[in-house]
């Protein structure tokens, strides 16, 4: 099986609101991948339904060949866009917790990651600030030995040192085998580690490349494409 | 070395700009050992897999090569690097030229130039 994530024709839609229309995307094992478009464009909803948070209206999606359910989600690691830590407890009991939940976690790493970020185990999440709860939560979800990941929006809320060390643990802590999927409108900033990119709007794929071939036909940046294609 | 990238070509070939000037200008010796991919892809927060594109372009050159298991290296071939070197050179200068002869200087101008800047320290 080579792609990690496929899906024909599939389409979410909402009560009065069309999120996503007949998408069709491969992705391949081993990319790290930038989902990008602008706010409302069906970022969120793609991710939901990849990790079935959501079941799609029509349409089919499929996770290393499977449909989306129990076994897929043994395999991916999603950080969601909201704050999804439990409050009360500790650090460390929330490290504990997760791992109870995932038999693929890597206390290791997370202990490493925890150590180089100086962050104290012992604390309570609520009274960690907001930068560094989204610190943890990052870490939790990279510390998995997952196939996939699914991460939205990884770096909105952080300032750009934290930036730059979240974007440093994608790149340390990816494996060849393994396939991320960023979604994110902060393009400039994620541009260089990413392999492919998908822009979507509207609910549409409107081009699904490589970065090398984009900046070589266009002999310019992702980003600065991207300000064309969804000029407001 | 410096990682910033421009937008008008693609990372991987910046990259590889970036790692042959490392080698040409003497800061990699010949026989030294490069660090390995994902170390490299760290320091410079690149994609490892362009990374990997990168360095295997270079060692078509022939300027660095792989030891199995071991990694890559930098070639204790000086003439390979030498030559490498000449080649970045003359288009380097090439370029600077085709800026001078765009605001309208000609040969004996631009030999003018050279001379008075490098008087002056450079």
């Amino acid at each position: 099986m080579e792609n990690i994530f496929e899906c024909t024709n599939l389409s979410k839609i909402y009560k009065n609101a069309i999120a996503l229309s007949g998408v069709n995307l491969q992705i391949k094992k081993g990319r790290i991948v930038g989902l990008l478009g602008p706010n409302g464009s069906g970022k969120t909803t793609l991710i939901k339904l990849a990790n079935g948070l959501l079941t799609p209206t029509m349409g089919d999606i499929r996770i290393d060949g499977m449909p989306v359910g129990v076994e897929t989600k043994k395999i991916v690691s999603y950080l969601p866009d909201h704050n999804f830590l439990t409050q009360w407890m500790s650090v460390e009991r929330m490290i504990a917790y997760f791992s109870d939940f995932y038999s693929d976690f890597n206390h290791e790493k997370a202990n490493a990651m925890l150590r180089n970020l100086g962050i104290d185990c012992t604390k309570k999440i609520k009274t960690l600030s907001k930068g560094t709860q989204e610190k943890v939560a990052l870490i939790l979800v990279m510390s998995r030995e997952a196939e996939l990941y699914l991460l939205d929006e990884p770096i909105a809320g952080v300032d750009p040192a934290t930036r730059d060390y979240i974007l440093r643990t994608i790149i340390t802590n990816y494996n060849e085998d393994a396939t991320i999927i960023i979604s994110t409108h902060l393009i400039a900033d994620v541009e260089q580690i990413l392999s492919d990119v998908i822009f979507i709007n509207h609910g549409d794929v409107v081009l699904c490349d490589s970065v090398d071939n984009i900046r070589q036909r266009e002999g310019r940046s992702v980003d600065e494409l991207f300000r064309e294609v969804f000029r407001c | 070395m410096s990682w910033s990238f421009s937008n008008d070509k693609p990372i991987f070939q910046q990259l590889k700009d970036i790692i042959i000037l490392e080698i040409i200008s003497g800061r990699y010796k010949p026989g030294d050992r490069l660090e390995a991919v994902r170390d490299l892809a760290v320091t410079a927060g690149v994609n490892p897999n362009t990374m990997q594109r990168a360095l295997a372009e270079i060692e078509s050159t022939g300027i660095i090569y792989t030891k199995r298991g071991d990694g890559r290296y930098v070639t204790e071939n000086t003439e390979i690097i030498s030559e490498i070197r000449k080649t970045y050179v003359t288009g380097k200068t090439r370029d600077f030229i085709k800026r001078l002869k765009t605001l309208g200087l000609n040969e004996k101008e631009i030999i003018q130039a050279v001379e008075d800047a490098l008087e002056q320290g450079g």
